[in-house]
């Protein structure tokens, strides 16, 4: 498959530190690729290089078939950028925002003034098409900006943290609308420090640290990484709990452990569905009240853990 | 070139639109020079005197020269703010020249300039200032009011891409108002300093600005002293600009191409 963005061991310094130390990724056209990592990981250096503001003191990138250090304005005619300051013009209303980047676009005046309309429709924002975009909400500018990032039509976009302080619905409904764009083609490579984010709109992940990559792959195969699904039984009484363990270790992969509050009990299985009906089996001969019985599968965040050898707060 | 002319025209509109929207703007830069034509032109005329006519005559170019010094510091810190808001960033993904975006921001603040120097002509006339040069001389006068004012304006993009903090840009700019308005002869004749002083002022471009534009509004005239720029205010002062401007535009732009926010 053709790749829309490549870029080969990219290197940026700034006075004080290294903020790349060497990036590779490959996002094929057509796909999402999630950029995760805490904050100066580095992420934000990479999506400014690629989009051409940035130079890097080494390495190599092509976006959208054309090199970003020989051939910047070919890229910049087919990419769009939502930084991650939602960077609308707050003197502006929505409508005049998109207008002038229309016209900025050489889409000429009346071209321009559909293409408002159209995309102010798209993203919920006709009713306030004629207001300041300094009386927006966080989640409207956002909205906003993700339309502007759009007004050409690129094919390569570019989000550089889009839903950072939003509260949750109104993440839910960036979410939703860039999951539209996506289904309409665009190739997206999106940078976010919510594990979550990336699980749901990404196709594939590379988790950044420190300047570098340090696992690249889909969702499910990151979180493979970590190890496969395991049981977690929480029984009614917690003078169960020694029981619930007895039962269960002949059949576990490794020893069953206590978690929690004292009730519950963790423990991971043989492949398949007939250890699951054989562990639920034994636990109802045993006569043992349960709570909760759950086949649970390891999150982003213990991907994360696991990576970084911390937690992502 | 078609293309950058659009897309200057397009960025003249957005700067249009503020200051629609935020008119005020229009008495950051003339609310000084009308006070100090106010101040010396009514309540210090007769205190003050220059050798060969009034003081009033006199102090008006140096109330031009002011509303473009007043302009540095409003352009230095509208650059330097408009590059934390990543909108800049949002204007340089695009492929659109990145010269244009500077010029629209030059030309726009110009005429405000424009307007800040037409509301402080006309106190002066309401004073009695009669420029009787004719009107070719009084609007080249004003045009090269209007030119200084240009170049005054790359400086401060100048100054505000190198010195990024608003803070820090707000305290320079009035050292540079107040500086630029008395280390020369924009207010008062240098007749009286001691002579080193009077050398630097004497070259400072808003002396040969204000010199030049007393000449062409038949204002009264420093005392010579022989040098170049006290006998050709005009020409001095258009090779002044010339060399400002060639080294200011081509800085600017290159910072602003390579700036990265902070």
């Amino acid at each position: 498959m053709n790749a829309a963005i490549e870029a080969e061991g990219l290197k940026k310094s700034f006075s004080d530190h290294q903020a790349l130390k060497g990036v590779d990724l490959s996002v094929p056209a057509g796909t999402v690729l999630g950029v995760l990592g805490p904050n100066g990981a580095g992420k934000t250096t990479t999506v400014r290089i690629l989009a051409t503001l940035a130079r890097p003191d080494s390495g190599r990138a092509v976006v959208a078939g054309y090199d970003v250090l020989r051939e910047p304005r070919e890229v910049r005619r087919r990419i769009g950028l939502a930084g991650q300051y939602a960077a609308v013009d707050e003197q502006l209303t929505g409508r005049e925002n998109l207008v002038l980047l229309g016209t900025l676009l050489r889409l000429g005046k009346q071209g321009a003034r559909d293409r408002a309309v159209e995309l102010l429709d798209r993203f919920e924002l006709t009713e306030a098409a004629d207001r300041l975009t300094r009386t927006y909400s966080g989640g409207m500018r956002r909205r906003l900006d993700l339309a502007a990032c759009l007004v050409s039509s690129p094919p390569v976009v570019f989000l550089d943290e889009p839903t950072t302080g939003l509260d949750p619905s109104s993440r839910a409904t960036l979410w939703r609308m860039i999951r539209d764009q996506v289904a309409s083609g665009v190739t997206v490579l999106l940078t976010t420090q919510y594990l979550e984010e990336a699980d749901v709109l990404a196709d594939r992940i590379a988790v950044v640290d420190h300047g570098v990559v340090i696992a690249e792959g889909t969702p499910h195969e990151l979180k493979r990484k970590v190890g496969t699904e395991w049981l977690e039984v929480t029984v009614a009484h917690s003078h169960d709990v020694g029981a619930a363990l007895a039962v269960l270790a002949p059949m576990a992969a490794t020893p069953p452990r206590e978690t929690g509050d004292g009730r519950g009990v963790s423990v991971r299985l043989p492949d398949g569905m007939g250890a699951v009906a054989t562990a639920a089996t034994a636990l109802e001969a045993a006569r043992l009240e349960i709570a909760e019985f759950a086949l649970r599968r390891p999150s982003l965040d213990d991907v994360f853990v696991h990576l970084t050898g911390r937690g992502n707060s | 070139m078609n293309g950058v002319l659009g897309d200057t025209t397009a960025l003249i509109g957005r700067h249009l639109l503020h200051l629609r929207r935020m008119p005020t703007r229009i008495l950051s830069v003339t609310l000084t020079p009308i006070t100090m034509v106010l101040v010396l032109g009514y309540m210090l005329n007769k205190a003050i005197s220059v050798q060969g006519g009034d003081y009033l005559d006199y102090m008006m170019a140096g109330v031009g020269a002011q509303v473009a010094l007043a302009c540095v510091g409003s352009i230095a810190i509208g650059t330097a703010t408009s590059l934390r808001n990543g909108l800049v960033d949002r204007f340089r993904s695009l492929p659109t020249s990145r010269v244009a975006i500077l010029v629209a921001h030059t030309v726009s603040d110009l005429g405000l300039a424009a307007i800040g120097i037409s509301i402080a002509s006309v106190v002066g006339v309401l004073l009695g200032w009669r420029p009787d040069t004719g009107a070719l001389s009084i609007a080249a006068g004003f045009a090269l009011l209007l030119l200084f004012t240009y170049v005054m304006l790359w400086f401060g993009v100048l100054l505000g891409l190198s010195i990024r903090s608003p803070e820090a840009l707000g305290a320079f700019s009035g050292l540079v108002l107040v500086c630029g308005s008395f280390l020369s002869n924009a207010f008062v004749p240098l007749d009286d300093l001691p002579m080193w002083l009077r050398v630097l002022a004497e070259w400072n471009p808003i002396s040969a600005v204000s010199s030049a534009c007393r000449e062409l509004w038949g204002g009264p005239a420093s005392a010579s002293t022989g040098s170049v720029v006290s006998e050709h205010p005009l020409a001095t002062a258009l090779v002044m600009l010339t060399v400002i401007t060639a080294v200011t535009v081509p800085l600017s732009c290159r910072a602003y191409h390579t700036a990265e926010p902070r």
